[in-house]
């Protein structure tokens, strides 16, 4: 975090931080205008398109006042406060880094150019100011960015437990018949809990067949192949054959192009397919019932 | 030929010979295990082995490999093999370390095993 690295980098020291409480009154006297210009910079920019005109009049207003109170406080935290909580309403919404730190950028040049218009006249004075708002500045907009990142990492984190937690569910279909539907990627953290999963439900299910589907997996690599195979020997020494299903055009060419041996697999087409072979496996014959033709 | 409490049980149950292996066996006590059981398949004229392994949470390359050379000798003696019982955990470190081995053949539980045993005695000459 920036707060600690920052504070006392002010080479200026005392006459600098005197200037701040001028400075800050100056910010909030012209307050409406240049949080109007502000925004009008970020429209020009095509920033943040992904809010609506009124949100981004709100939004822009508490940014500028939040703004304003680090610079007069020198403190970050309300500031993080609100970074986050802002960050937690726009990341759905699918607003990227570079645009929230673009927007904070955009701010304190527009800060910064109202300085120099107000100091223009006296060039030492100007410098003593911006010697005072460059360094509050730069930790504000490290602070946002900080905060952005944070909170998306936050909530990729969350989604990846989410992904974790829906993990591959084993479902008995028949005695002694497992179907096993593999969804979305399957990395070498879920292919491992797959196993687990897979060779505990053969046990408590006592099943003899188990029908993998991998319908809905985009694609397999090296590792998880060699993963699935092992998985598939494991199986077969519990007592029960694994039969894979749904090998997509891709995946089918992946594995034979970087060579895993899939010999000893027992793959079919389709998982309608694959739950037929089981059955005759099995010695069920599934017949379809005549509709009774009553006269 | 045993002291102290038996680690292995070898019970006959028709032409079927059922060996439970009830705790982790040391290096000579599996191999006194092979002798027991090579010998037993003769003097009960066992068409069938079963080794049950459940009470196992690991099985080692050694002790692997002391079940697929029993496997083996068995199929010679005239009985077919089957490994029943192996632990989740045990499958997959055994395929993990390559020790696993396609020759042995294997059922979830000691009820499969039989009827594995019962399918195999109906398809002719049995490997094992």
């Amino acid at each position: 975090m920036a707060e600690d690295t920052q504070t006392g980098e002010d080479p200026s020291g005392v006459p600098a931080t005197h200037l701040l409480p001028q400075l800050v009154a100056h910010l909030r006297e012209h307050r409406a205008r240049l949080s109007d210009e502000w925004a009008s910079r970020i429209r020009d920019t095509h920033l943040l398109e992904a809010m609506t005109p009124q949100e981004m009049v709100a939004e822009t207003t508490a940014v500028y006042d939040n703004y304003v109170e680090v610079l007069e406080t020198g403190s970050v935290e309300a500031l993080q406060h609100y970074a986050r909580d802002l960050s937690e309403r726009i990341i759905p919404r699918g607003v990227e880094t570079h645009e929230v730190v673009g927007i904070v950028l955009l701010l304190r040049d527009v800060l910064a150019r109202s300085l120099f218009e107000k100091y223009e006249g006296d060039f030492g004075l100007l410098n003593q100011v911006l010697d005072a708002y460059e360094p509050a500045a730069n930790r504000i907009a490290n602070t946002v960015a900080v905060s952005f990142v944070e909170e998306r990492e936050r909530v990729i984190r969350q989604q990846q437990d989410a992904i974790r937690e829906l993990s591959t569910p084993v479902l008995p279909v028949r005695e002694r018949l497992l179907i096993l539907p593999i969804i979305g990627v399957l990395d070498s953290d879920r292919a491992r809990q797959l196993t687990g999963q897979l060779l505990t439900g053969i046990r408590t299910h006592r099943a003899k067949v188990v029908v993998m589907d991998i319908t809905g997996a985009p694609e397999v690599d090296e590792t998880v192949a060699n993963h699935l195979v092992r998985t598939v020997d494991a199986s077969r020494l519990m007592g029960a054959s694994v039969i894979i299903t749904g090998l997509s055009p891709t995946i089918a060419q992946t594995l034979v192009t970087i060579g895993v041996d899939l010999s000893k697999m027992n793959t079919i087409g389709d998982l309608q397919g694959g739950l037929e072979e089981a059955e005759r496996l099995l010695g069920y014959t599934v017949t379809r019932k005549e509709p009774s033709t009553s006269s | 030929m045993n002291t102290g409490p038996a680690l292995v049980s070898i019970l006959r149950q028709g032409s079927t010979l059922v060996a439970s292996i009830h705790t982790a066996l040391n290096d000579t006590e599996m191999v006194r295990f092979q002798q027991d059981l090579i010998r037993q398949i003769g003097e009960h004229r066992a068409r069938g082995v079963i080794i049950d392994v459940a009470a196992l949470d690991v099985l080692d390359s050694f002790a692997s490999r002391t079940l697929r050379a029993v496997a083996e000798m068995a199929r010679l003696r005239g009985a077919s093999t089957v490994v029943v019982g192996i632990q989740p955990e045990v499958a997959y470190a055994m395929v993990e370390l390559g020790t696993g081995g396609d020759a042995l053949t294997t059922a979830l539980d000691l009820e499969d095993g039989l009827a594995l045993l019962a399918d195999l005695g109906q398809s002719g000459p049995a490997r094992g």
